[in-house]
């Protein structure tokens, strides 16, 4: 692969190599306090989810005893089967599965989308920018602060006049729109960082503006891909407003299920049941953390936070 | 926001100026319009065009719907009563407040880590997991969980008098004064774990001849570490910085699901002010007034980025 | 049900709706829990035993959330057939619009004004003379839960009003239970707030406050007694209250940890579920006063207008559905709510709800919710400054009634 030995050596032998110095032979006191620093942390991180864990394997009864750090006397698996595939949702009884395939829709093309758009704008931001282009970028990251409600009365009107309003092209539109400002800032970082002469000998080539991008460019891409690909698969993925309103019937998202069991107001709450469907319905980021999490810090490595 | 344009990038894009900008392809600028238009879409089309449509809204006495007609026009009496509004000051302090803990607290938390896990440590895959999970749980969720576990009759206070010691107190949700910690540690939890990937990744960036150097001399790792590596981590630091703005200035679905604003209105926020405005409390004109206002210290920013800018360029321009 | 669907097929019929095709009527509504979902799912049975219309269920939890998914939609030109509001205001801008589908033939035509009681519920489905909505439900804010255990542990007797409970609430403490019982969330403390101030007001307090807007009687003694009242109630709750559900409120008293609760009566299915007695394991107190008055709050649903004249005929006949004797019935009896008619059988209901409805045939005792005298953004105002009130034991009596006066006099 050219990708390696283009970049600056020292940085990617770094990023193999891993951390620091030479692996510690002797255990000493500083490490020990290094392992207790980490391990206190570790605890502290895992507290909520085992509370999360052990709820969810109680019964009601014991729920009400308030011993929420206690594992369970009588261990039921009731409430996990409950979330996924019995409890109600208003007049449904079907549990958290049926938005599964639609959350998994929704995510898999809104973040192919959002990507790819981004990854075109970071390009053309780093290499073409013409008069005007910072200008534009500098109003996408303003866009970043904007809580989302305030601006989607003009969006409902808007694509009420596009006639995407409530559909599949819908939802996929509205989360491109509001990944974008992020992901092009990573883009765009990241294609900032390469070394200007590979752009340059490209050129003196004679290789144009959509040459450049899918022969040199996208292929370089791969490790800040990875980096948009998880935070565009949890914004997604854990997203609620705009799934109830932008998506249409059809395409309801599983958090608005998730929030139909866990968000009742004036009905009776089930907490077991509420815990097993949180863990049930972040299983798919937790997966993609848990398989790419190493690739997820390479892929940051890799440019998009260079100084 | 622009000033995320680093050194490195600045060469880029001078390179490409050198390529591209002296000998003018007009067939490539073309191709880099039509490529990003999405992005110009975006950024006039939606965004632009939706602040625009907020701010007018704002000298409104829209209630559920928008209304433009002539009738409905106040004048500025919106941002009046805004600005009388016991519960807005509050929030604005507030976000303040806890704008700057949060992101301060979760920054240091976030280095501390990435230097601890930078250590040559065993089982990286493992610890770097569990500081990441929880950015993939449902705010609403750890909201509960969190609210159960400061909860005084049942949470860490009572597991922890249940060992026999009978004055501990840890309560902070339960008093007005100290309820917005309990919010900050919740906050952190959920999102320290991509601060501290992000410092990671950040420090691995670092030339390994600054770490040999700085050996050289003598100097303690610590020192390395702090006054050394950390400035330049520019990059790094700025991007984690505004992924905590943003999620800041947006703060909203921990609020409702830890303290609902309590107790009284000591944890209310301005992004919870601004959709109960115009969702529930049928008020859109001050829920627009009110989102204007929270847009105003980035419009700030952003003006006085393209006038440093443009003062940098005309210096340029009569330089050469 | 079959002389049910009889009417209900006339209704159509003199409607004039001649081609009626089979449509799918889309309701949007918050009910998402277990015993919420019993009730719907009762509407949605009945609705499609009445023929080929299906009811098509989008369920949202969160009132807000569903409200709000209902108004986006509407201005996203793609409304739902039927969607369930708050007894509020909030509807009047949508039937401003001519957004909402005129009920009032139907509502004439069965005479829905002869049998709804009381009154007050359908007027607030009015404007400008015309009916836009179904209510479907009542709920009541003014019950207080007790504990008899708790109140036994103590030795003291069931209180009947609120100065006989704070009279006592310093013994109930010495026995180690928890006095009163409340969870810190704005929504709750402002109910409570206004159930203590009915019982000090009464319904003429009451009206000229908030109805008649008098400044007078809002800087009165008896506001200033209730927020006294609401003030030494705080004194008696314990420190797990900020941000506490209401149900794990209730469960204290269920617990016979707490002794008392004020909250409206849903909390009777939390009782219910936990398998306790009325009267044995828990009192429900109306007013709490001996004279006790009750709101009509509920539920009600609207109908957006739609372009296909199959689904219009669908709306009207699952509008004159919702008010059927026998669909009230199962629906109150699944919700554990009160019916918006008479004529209806309710030997299911357990001794609590027996009380409301005897309180609910006299209309001298049934007042109308603040919501329907005020817009939401006042409401809302209020609800932030019992909150602040609440939570700041240094704001004095004086200077909560102050703040309250300044909201009713900028009501609009």
């Amino acid at each position: 692969m050219t990708t390696e030995t283009m970049t600056a050596a020292p940085i990617s032998s770094r990023i193999e190599a891993g951390p620091r110095g030479a692996k510690p032979k002797t255990l000493t006191a500083s490490r020990v306090g290094i392992y207790l620093f980490l391990i206190l942390a570790a605890l502290f991180f895992l507290m909520p989810l085992w509370v999360m864990v052990v709820t969810s394997l109680k019964t009601m009864p014991e729920i009400q005893l308030r011993n929420i750090f206690q594992w369970p006397q009588q261990i039921t698996f009731e409430p996990w089967l409950k979330a996924w595939d019995t409890a109600c949702t208003g007049r449904d009884c079907n549990g958290l599965k049926p938005g599964f395939l639609n959350s998994v829709k929704i995510t898999v093309v809104g973040t192919t989308v959002s990507i790819i758009i981004a990854c075109l704008n970071g390009y053309a931001l780093s290499f073409w920018r013409y008069k005007g282009a910072n200008v534009l970028f500098g109003l996408l990251v303003f866009g970043a602060f904007v809580p989302y409600q305030v601006v989607i009365y003009p969006l409902i009107v808007g694509f009420r006049e596009l006639g995407i309003f409530g559909t599949f092209p819908g939802i996929i539109l509205i989360h491109t729109i509001f990944g974008m400002p992020i992901l092009t800032l990573l883009f765009r970082n990241f294609f900032a960082a390469l070394p200007p002469e590979l752009f340059k000998a490209a050129r003196v080539d004679g290789a144009g503006f959509w040459q450049i991008f899918f022969q040199i460019m996208v292929p370089m891409a791969v490790p800040i891909t990875i980096v948009a690909v998880i935070l565009q698969v949890t914004g997604i993925w854990n997203d609620f407003l705009f799934g109830t309103v932008f998506a249409g019937r059809e395409n309801m998202p599983m958090t608005v299920q998730l929030n139909n069991i866990v968000n009742t107001t004036t009905g009776v709450r089930e907490y077991n049941v509420h815990m097993a469907a949180t863990i049930l319905t972040a299983a798919v980021p937790l997966a993609v953390y848990f398989i790419s999490g190493k690739w997820f810090v390479r892929g940051i490595a890799a440019g998009a936070v260079k100084g | 926001m622009a000033q995320l344009a680093t050194a490195k990038e600045d060469d880029a894009a001078k390179a490409a100026g050198r390529a591209s900008g002296r000998k003018p392809f007009r067939l490539s600028t073309l191709m880099s319009i039509v490529g990003t238009t999405p992005m110009i879409l975006t950024a006039v089309g939606v965004f632009v065009i939706c602040i625009l449509y907020s701010f007018v809204l704002s000298f409104t006495n829209s209630r559920i719907f928008p209304a433009f007609g002539a009738e409905n026009f106040v004048g500025t009496d919106q941002y009046a009563r805004l600005w009388s509004t016991g519960r807005w000051l509050v929030s604005v302090n507030n976000i303040w407040f806890f704008g700057l803990l949060s992101i301060a607290a979760n920054m240091t938390a976030g280095y501390l880590l990435a230097v601890f896990m930078d250590q040559r440590i065993r089982a990286e895959d493992l610890f770097r997991s569990i500081f990441l999970y929880p950015f993939a749980m449902s705010l609403v969720i750890t909201g509960l969980v969190w609210r159960w576990i400061l909860d005084p009759n049942y949470g860490i206070q009572a597991t922890v008098r249940g060992l026999g010691f009978e004055d501990f107190r840890f309560a902070p949700l339960v008093s007005a004064d100290t309820a917005i910690y309990g919010l900050v540690v919740a906050g952190i939890w959920n999102g320290v774990g991509v601060t501290m990937a992000i410092m990671l990744a950040g420090l691995r960036g670092v030339d390994s001849e600054i770490w040999k150097a700085a050996k050289i001399d003598g100097i303690p790792t610590w020192r390395t570490y702090l006054f050394i590596v950390l400035p330049m981590m520019r990059g790094a630091i700025l991007t984690a910085f505004i992924l905590q703005c943003v999620g800041v200035v947006r703060v909203f679905d921990l609020i409702v699901a830890m303290t609902q604003g309590g107790p009284g209105i000591a944890t209310q926020m301005p992004a919870v002010f601004v959709i109960q405005h115009i969702t529930d409390r049928s008020n859109v004109g001050l829920g627009m007034a009110a989102a204007t206002m929270m847009l105003l210290p980035v419009v700030v920013l952003l003006g006085l980025q393209v006038f440093v800018q443009w003062r940098a360029n005309q210096a340029k321009g009569k330089a050469s | 049900m079959k002389k049910f669907t009889v009417v209900a097929a006339m209704a159509t019929a003199l409607l004039g709706s001649t081609a009626v095709n089979a449509a799918d009527v889309e309701v949007i509504h918050w009910w998402t829990s277990g015993g919420e979902q019993a009730a719907v799912s009762v509407f949605a049975r009945e609705f499609d035993a009445l023929g080929e219309d299906k009811w098509v269920d989008t369920a949202i939890a969160g009132g807000e959330n569903a409200r709000s998914a209902t108004l986006q939609r509407t201005l996203g030109g793609d409304p739902p057939g039927a969607a369930q509001f708050n007894i509020s205001r909030q509807f009047e801008e949508l039937a401003e619009a001519g957004l909402l589908l005129d009920l009032t033939p139907l509502a004439e035509e069965e005479g829905w004004k002869d049998f709804i009681r009381p009154a007050a519920i359908l007027d607030v489905c009015e404007f400008e003379g015309k009916i836009y909505c179904v209510p479907v439900n009542i709920h009541s804010w003014q019950w207080a839960w007790a504990s008899v255990p708790a109140f036994e542990k103590a030795g003291v007797p069931l209180p009947k009003n609120l100065d006989e409970f704070i009279a006592e609430a310093p013994k109930l403490q010495e026995a180690g239970v928890i006095p009163f019982a409340i969870g810190g969330e704005a929504w709750q403390i402002g109910g409570a707030m206004g159930v203590v101030m009915l019982s000090q007001l009464g319904k003429t307090g009451h009206e000229a406050i908030y109805k008649d807007r008098n400044l007078e009687v809002a800087g009165g003694p008896e506001v200033l007694n209730a927020i006294k009242i609401f003030k030494s109630l705080k004194t008696f709750t314990d420190e797990g209250s900020a941000n506490r559900t209401w149900n794990d409120t209730t469960n204290l008293v269920i617990q016979d940890q707490a002794a008392l609760q004020i909250m409206g009566d849903w909390a009777r299915g939390e009782f219910a579920v936990a398998g306790e007695k009325p009267g044995v394991d828990y009192a429900c107190i109306a007013g709490p006063s001996e004279e006790a008055y009750l709101d009509t709050g509920g539920d009600i649903f609207l109908f957006p207008k739609q372009e296909d004249a199959a689904v219009e005929a669908a709306q009207l006949k699952m509008a004159s559905m919702m008010v059927n004797p026998q669909v009230q019935a199962l629906f109150n009896n699944a919700k554990g709510s009160l019916p918006v008619r008479d004529d209806v059988d309710m030997s299911l209901a357990d001794d609590c709800m027996k009380v409301g409805l005897d309180i609910l045939k006299d209309p001298n005792r049934v007042i109308q919710g603040a919501g329907i005298y005020l817009t939401q953004d006042s409401i809302g105002q209020m609800d932030d400054l019992w909150a602040e009130a609440w939570a700041n034991p240094d704001m004095t009596a004086e200077e909560i009634q102050q703040r309250f006066v300044d909201i009713i006099a900028s009501a609009e």
